[in-house]
């Protein structure tokens, strides 16, 4: 048998397993809207901390940190550094917004903008961001599924009809079992992807080098630029990583199916609890790291570092093992998709189009147009990872930036009183505007500084001014308060 | 909305000041530790440390009645 096709079949194996996984947790459940979303806010410690992994670890642990440990270098440290920071960020508010999640029976992020500002535009404005910032990450995931079959295939497959198999079985998945399928099929996953980054980790850069000790001495020794910032780029310093990881630690939950994710918790306390350990698992981090260092000796011409761990595993390793990371790979870009795409389809439909367009919708139109629009916004991705090509972490970037621009909406939102609906809006609005011209024209770092970063610092000015010149507004999250202050 | 206690967002702050501000004092190769260029570990350190500081964070918000409450939420 060629070494293709058992590394096919065990990825298949792999990934039908994980599918089945999510099938059978909708047994004995009744699937209404609020069971596909958020599980009827019924998980604990250890699926929280699931679906939360789930969510987390990605393709772009896999391949995107490798990724730029390979080609950019020390740059990639930013990584090590985001992860456990936007937990302490975690800490602080995913209790206050579990709680009043609780209180308001909320099942999106933009619910949260329009219980505590009462208007429709801003809540559909929040709403629009994050499908919008969806989509780059979605593509990643996409990308990043093209890549391991094609590598799986030792090339057979291309790309893109590898990415449409594996999106028309994402798409499947979420219509099928909901935001509890997801967490249960993550528990395969996260064993998988456990094991894969933790015994790659240390046998790639061992069987080369003889351990990780040796493999910094020799790259230090080869390049020892590499090893610290910028690394191999011009313009990624250390400017760029403080506001690089001060954007992304602020922008991790504010990605709408992080947000949300904390909804489906029992209780606040469950969150802060995960908040302070989670960081232990960033531990899978640094290893995918020296396997994109030791790729970097290794084999040092390849066309793009996002292949550079698949493509060191299948010089190393015999066929069925590819077969197994290929699988675990899978599984961390399946999930995660199938995450977003449930997040952005519900938001879409209950915050955007119903309220702005059709105010008539029952909530059983609302569910079928959200399942219809998993159908869209899959679509809508894949022709963006087929028409496009960039790195798995630029696209990131991208999508982070965007989504950050909700952060001073939720913080002010929750912790102070003084901030109205007209401040928050101009805020967003503006932040948006900056982020996407610097972005779109290519000026991502700007002198130095990271884009998003740049736009957020503006968001929070322009609405602590506009907050500070407009009425003094109830809050939406008193109870009994009136719905003043709700037009713009 | 109860806002946390002052001492957590202090022991929060900490990590922030070793993992992001102080890039440019600890983003070198050598003094290579356990094999590590030292910038490596250094973050990793602190991939184990947050937790410390978290842990007291949560251990003190714990123990924290909710009549400190500031209004909002009642």
């Amino acid at each position: 048998m060629s070494s293709s096709i058992v590394a096919l079949s065990i990825t298949s194996l792999i990934v039908a397993l994980g599918s089945l996984a999510g099938f059978f947790a909708r047994f004995g459940r009744k699937m209404d809207l609020e069971q596909w979303t958020v599980a009827a806010r019924g998980f604990g410690t250890m699926l929280v901390w699931l679906l939360m992994a789930g969510e987390i670890y990605t393709t772009f642990t896999f391949l995107g940190a490798s990724g730029w440990a390979y080609s950019r270098g020390a740059p990639v440290l930013y990584i090590l550094g985001y992860q456990p920071l936007m937990y302490v960020v975690a800490f602080f508010i995913l209790p206050a917004v579990w709680e009043i999640g609780q209180k308001r029976k909320l099942q999106t992020q933009a619910d949260f903008f329009q219980a505590r500002y009462q208007n429709t535009y801003l809540s559909a404005l929040a709403a629009m961001v994050g499908v919008i910032a969806m989509l780059p990450y979605v593509q990643l995931q996409l990308t990043g599924l093209g890549i391991i079959v094609e590598i799986a295939s030792y090339g057979a497959i291309n790309r893109t009809p590898a990415m449409i198999i594996a999106f028309t079985i994402v798409a499947a998945f979420v219509f099928v079992s909901g935001i509890r399928g997801v967490a249960w099929a993550s528990v395969l996953k996260d064993l998988l992807l456990l094991f894969a980054a933790v015994f790659i980790g240390i046998a790639i850069p061992y069987h080369y080098f003889g351990g990780i000790g040796p493999m910094f001495a020799a790259v230090a020794h080869a390049k020892p630029q590499h090893l610290v910032m910028p690394g191999s780029t011009k313009n990624l310093g250390h400017t760029w990583y403080v506001t690089s990881v001060l954007m992304t630690s602020v922008g991790f939950f504010m990605w709408p199916q992080n947000f949300a994710a904390s909804f489906t918790a029992k209780s606040g306390k469950i969150l802060r609890r995960n908040a302070v350990f989670m960081p232990l698992y960033s531990i899978t981090m640094p290893l995918m790291v020296f396997v994109g260092l030791t790729a970097l000796l290794v084999l040092p011409h390849l066309s793009n570092g996002d292949l550079s761990l698949l493509t060191i595993v299948r010089q190393t390793f015999p066929a069925w093992f590819l077969g197994i990371i290929g699988g675990a790979g899978a599984l961390t870009a399946m999930i995660p998709a199938a995450i977003q795409l449930l997040t952005a389809a519900t938001m879409f439909a209950k915050n955007l189009y119903r309220p702005v367009i059709a105010p008539g919708m029952t909530d059983r139109q609302v569910g079928t147009l959200a399942k219809a629009m998993v159908v869209v916004l899959t679509l809508g991705a894949l022709y963006l990872a087929i028409a496009t090509s960039v790195s798995l972490v630029a696209l990131l970037l991208l999508g982070y930036s965007g989504v950050a621009q909700l952060f001073p909406g939720v913080v002010l939102g929750l912790f102070s009183k003084r901030v109205t609906t007209r401040g928050v809006f101009a805020g967003l609005a503006v932040g948006i505007a900056i982020d996407a011209a610097l972005t779109l024209s290519g000026r991502d770092p700007y002198r130095g500084l990271n884009a998003g970063f740049i736009a957020l610092c503006v968001n929070f000015a322009v609405t602590a001014i506009v907050s500070l010149v407009t009425r003094v507004q109830a809050s939406g999250l008193e109870e009994g308060s009136p719905s003043v202050g709700t037009s713009i | 909305m109860k806002r946390p206690h002052i001492g957590s967002l202090l022991l929060g702050l900490i990590p922030f000041i070793a993992i992001c501000l102080t890039v440019s004092l600890w983003d070198r190769i050598y003094p290579m530790v356990f094999g590590l260029p030292f910038n490596f570990f250094w973050l990793i350190g602190w991939l184990l440390l947050t937790p410390l500081c978290m842990w007291s964070a949560y251990w003190l918000e714990e123990r924290t009645p909710a009549s400190r409450d500031e209004g909002g939420e009642r």
